[in-house]
């Protein structure tokens, strides 16, 4: 890894080059809940002054410039005794701007399942190469448990990730491609105060994450607790709505939908990111629903992200930004989830 | 044309208007980019609004608005014996809609209200499927002329057809909206079949439940969030009886 310093001003001088020729996603107010706390959301911008950097965490995660809720996957059209089918992957470049370690990390994991397993996501693969990553450290959100996760900390997935050490960033680069973006401001070398200052910096944002979620052995907690009542009292609140999988920076299922236009002389397939947590996530053919009731797929939610993906992929699926928590009007969250089963005398 | 080797068969149909605003058949006549198209696939003729044919010779009854004078049950009970299948579209058809309200106030000194002394004929409000059996329900206040090409296709070219089942709210956080109740606002969404698109939570409005329950909706769940937030029992459930959605459904049967 490379380190280098910039100038605040240097930093805003980047911004209008990378403006120059291609779309930049950053964090923007977008609102104020009624006490006042503003409400941001990852949106395209037009200038350095539309972004707020100074941002806790945005009510949606970036997943939609990646995986979108809803994607046309192929069209075809029919005519002269044949048809044509069309399939776009292409991406025009976009940088996003300010995304903090657990929303890069989310990237990581979508990556091991839309990349490296054995169906690689041409459509994932395309929007993921042409999106340059600038990231940024922050305080805890408030809500998020990322520390008890690692995921309040990052050693890769961006092209540049930068810390605030008072007048100037502490520069983390992690590609070429950071690296040539990062050449067009001057560059300083890291100097020992600069080196101070970020520990410093990182010191001071590590003793903020006050949130502790027990993880370690999580996942033979949740194979010991699978009949208990924890599900029961959780899942009974659960209104099966999707919206914990829908603000979600890691949660991947989806169907795919046949789209006839009604001309009949073309279609689409569209797919439509789903969450396990809606009534017909489990029905299959001939009516039958493998997760009738909201109690088993509430489990099973929390089954895929804590063991059935950290069986399969070494680590769980959760980052612990706690934005399913935030956006569930029944008050359904991991930490007090977790907590209970921990609490189990299995 | 043909589809994946399937030729269309082109039903006749029949559109009728009984109690309502008429504003659901008038949807039909929406989204012009695939109006013709629509029209193509249908025999049209029975359609008041939109044509000076009427056929009592058709395949497919659509029934805009809902039940409320006998005259109306005999006409309907017609409609039936004619046709194959009798598709009830929109809220009110499916289940009363806003004249659902009738049923909860003192119908008689409300015709005196309106009419003095020459009072018209009128009765409780019956959805579609109290009086005939339905075979295809479309709610919505007004339905989705999308929702509605899915189901002519379905019926003419056999592409399968599943309302969703969701509710409101995945569509709403489709639309990277703020959630209502964050903005202090009633919301059904949570409970609310989606399919609409969430137009209303995206231009600033509650959900009304216009589309009624979505399967298996946890009512209890909702009634009590609502209440912690700060909505009285009354305004929950007059929200509740608007569209007639939810009639029927307690929490106890949860």
């Amino acid at each position: 890894m490379l380190y280098k310093t910039i100038t605040k001003s240097d930093f805003e001088h980047l911004i209008d080059f990378i403006l120059e020729q291609n779309e930049i996603i950053a964090p923007r107010k977008v609102g104020e809940k009624p006490d006042g706390t503003p409400i941001h959301q990852f949106l395209p911008i037009e200038a350095f002054s539309e972004m707020d950097l100074d941002y806790s965490k945005t009510e949606y995660s970036a997943k939609t410039y990646f995986l979108p809720f809803r994607e046309n996957l192929s069209t075809w059209s029919f005519g002269d005794g044949g048809w044509k089918q069309d399939i776009q992957y292409r991406q025009k470049p976009r940088a996003i701007i300010g995304l903090h370690a657990c929303d890069i990390h989310a990237l990581l994991k979508l990556d091991k399942v839309m990349l490296k397993g054995p169906f690689p996501s041409p459509y994932y693969k395309a929007r993921r190469e042409n999106t340059v990553i600038i990231g940024m450290d922050h305080e805890p959100c408030g809500s998020g448990f990322c520390a008890s996760l690692g995921t309040d900390i990052l050693t890769h997935g961006f092209d540049l990730f930068l810390t605030d050490i008072g007048d100037r960033y502490f520069v983390a680069v992690d590609s070429d491609r950071g690296f040539r973006i990062l050449s067009q401001v001057p560059l300083a070398e890291v100097t020992d105060e600069d080196r101070r200052r970020y520990v410093r910096a990182r010191a001071a944002i590590s003793e903020k994450q006050t949130i502790k979620v027990h993880t370690r052995n999580l996942p033979t907690l949740l194979d010991l607790t699978f009949n208990s009542a924890v599900w029961e009292k959780w899942g009974s609140k659960c209104l099966s709505c999707g919206a914990c999988a829908m603000v979600c920076p890691t949660c991947y299922c989806y169907g795919v939908k046949e789209r006839v236009c009604m001309d009949l002389a073309s279609a689409s397939k569209v797919k439509q990111l789903h969450s396990c947590n809606l009534v017909d996530f489990a029905e299959v053919a001939g009516g039958h629903n493998f997760r009738p009731t909201r109690e088993h797929r509430l489990k099973y939610r929390y089954y895929h992200q804590h063991r059935g993906f950290a069986e399969a992929y070494d680590e769980p699926m959760c980052v612990g930004c706690n934005r399913c928590g935030d956006t569930c009007l029944a008050g359904i969250n991991p930490p007090d989830v977790i907590a209970d089963l921990e609490q189990e005398n299995p | 044309m043909r589809y994946l080797g399937i030729e269309p068969v082109k039903p006749r149909v029949g559109i009728f208007d009984f109690s309502g605003c008429e504003g659901c058949q008038l949807q039909l006549l929406n989204k012009e980019e695939s109006l013709g198209a629509f029209l193509s696939a249908l025999e049209i003729v029975h359609f008041r609004e939109g044509s000076s044919e009427a056929s009592d010779d058709y395949d497919i009854a659509f029934i805009d608005g809902c039940v409320t004078r006998e005259d109306e049950v005999v006409r309907l009970k017609k409609i039936r014996s004619i046709a194959k299948l009798v598709v009830a579209m929109g809220s009110c058809a499916s289940f009363g809609g806003v004249l659902r309200h009738r049923n909860y106030i003192d119908l008689d000194a409300a015709n005196r209200e309106v009419y003095g002394d020459k009072p018209k004929e009128t009765g409780k409000t019956r959805a579609i499927h109290e009086v005939v059996k339905v075979d295809v329900t479309i709610p919505g206040c007004p339905v989705s002329k999308t929702q509605v090409e899915r189901i002519v296709q379905h019926l003419v070219l056999g592409v399968p057809f599943h309302d969703v089942v969701y509710p409101v709210c995945v569509e709403c956080k489709q639309k990277f909206n703020t959630c209502m109740f964050e903005k202090g606002t009633l919301c059904l969404g949570p409970i609310t079949r989606g399919g609409c698109g969430a137009p209303c939570p995206t231009g600033g409005l509650g959900c009304w439940g216009c589309r009624g329950a979505t399967v298996d909706p946890n009512l209890k769940e909702f009634k009590d969030l609502a209440l912690k937030r700060g909505f009285s029992e009354a305004e929950i459930d007059e929200r509740l009886a608007f569209f007639g959605g939810f009639e029927g459904i307690t929490c106890a049967s949860i």
